[in-house]
């Protein structure tokens, strides 16, 4: 874990390549604490500015009704292995944020998307956006005290997920579980990108 | 999108400090980029601003962009183009992430999953 000093926020010199993987999802569903119980380092959180897009032509008088909203990214950090660094950058997932996830997504492995059955329709948005980019994820469910249970198949239904996207259980305070479900991801880029590269599959 | 008449965009902070540009010059800047001073000795002219000092001093050794940004509470995109001017002039270097258009290869995703089940 990561200690306040300054001595040991720094990579190992032979780290050569960084990979990256987002963790997006609705307020509340667990972020920030899945980022925080895999780091390494204390979780780091760096701002960025987001034009409101509200207005579709700068307004002349505007100077000043025009403005920039800040968005809080919580990331943290494992060092895989001598070579290569994993960062984790924990999202927020409303629909005026998916601008900045384009910059973000870019070189990215993949994304995990957390959700909370009981709001499961706050991630509809999310994941419709996630099919559309054509960014590859899976799903980690976070189970609450208070959430009911679900089988897998009722939430990928709920979800009406495409047939290959992963969906596992997942509690974000748990560091195994939330590597479990990081493992689930990767597993799963991986055996798209090892996939021959074929044409577009037949629809069903 | 500028119409004839029509004023810039009213100037944040951060768009001044870079000098009116609001995109690094280079795209392969991004917040896992890794930046370590190319050469510690190396000093600064005396015109670099305070964030160009204070980034190169952070970065005393290696370091992921995001984490520089975090660590001087500076926002990310401000920091992407501060370093990318520090990679031009050669204060910085940098080891990149994954280019956008070729994505990763299986061997480096052998390798992610090989480091994550090491963690279980
Ligand atoms: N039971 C349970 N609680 C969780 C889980 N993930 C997060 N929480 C709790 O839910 C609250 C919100 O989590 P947070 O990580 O801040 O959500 P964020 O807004 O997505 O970053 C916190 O009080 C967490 O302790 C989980 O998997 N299981
Ligand atoms: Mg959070």
């Amino acid at each position: 874990m990561g200690s306040a000093g300054s001595a040991d926020r720094y990579l190992p010199d032979t780290v050569q390549q960084a990979v990256k993987i987002l963790v997006v999802g609705a307020f509340g569903v667990g972020k920030t604490t899945l980022v925080g119980s895999v780091s390494e380092i204390e979780p780091l959180r760096t701002e960025e500015h987001i034009t409101e897009a509200s207005a579709g032509v700068d307004d002349l008088a505007g100077v000043g009704t025009k403005h920039t909203t800040t968005v809080a990214m919580d990331f943290g950090r494992i060092t895989l292995n001598p070579r290569i660094a994993l960062y984790l950058f924990g999202t927020p997932g409303q629909r005026r944020f998916w601008d900045l996830w384009e910059g973000l997504a870019e070189g990215a492995l993949g994304v995990l998307a957390l959700v909370d059955t009981r709001r499961i329709e706050d991630s509809f948005d999310v994941l419709e956006q996630l099919e559309l980019r054509g960014l590859p994820f899976a799903v980690a469910v976070n189970e609450f005290p208070d959430s009911e249970t679900y089988e897998i198949g009722e939430i990928r239904s709920a979800l009406d997920l495409l047939d290959e996207t992963p969906v596992v259980l997942c509690d974000a305070r748990d560091p195994r579980s939330s590597v479990e479900a990081l493992i689930t991801l990767v597993q799963y880029v991986f055996e798209r990108a090892a996939r021959p590269a074929a044409p577009q599959e037949p629809a069903v | 999108m500028t119409a004839p008449g029509e004023q810039p965009e009213r100037a944040v902070r951060s768009y001044v400090i870079t000098k009116g540009r609001a995109r690094p010059s280079r795209n392969t800047i991004n917040v896992d980029t890794l930046l370590v001073a190319a050469d510690p000795g190396r000093p600064l002219p005396v015109t670099a601003s305070r964030e160009e000092t204070a980034l190169v001093r952070m970065c005393a050794r290696l370091l992921s962009l995001a984490e520089a940004a975090a660590h001087l509470s500076l926002p990310v995109s401000l920091v992407k183009v501060v370093a990318s001017d520090l990679v031009d002039s050669g204060h910085l270097a940098a080891r990149s992430g994954i280019p956008e258009a070729a994505g990763p290869d299986t061997q480096l995703l052998q390798e992610v999953l090989d480091g994550l089940r090491r963690l279980r």
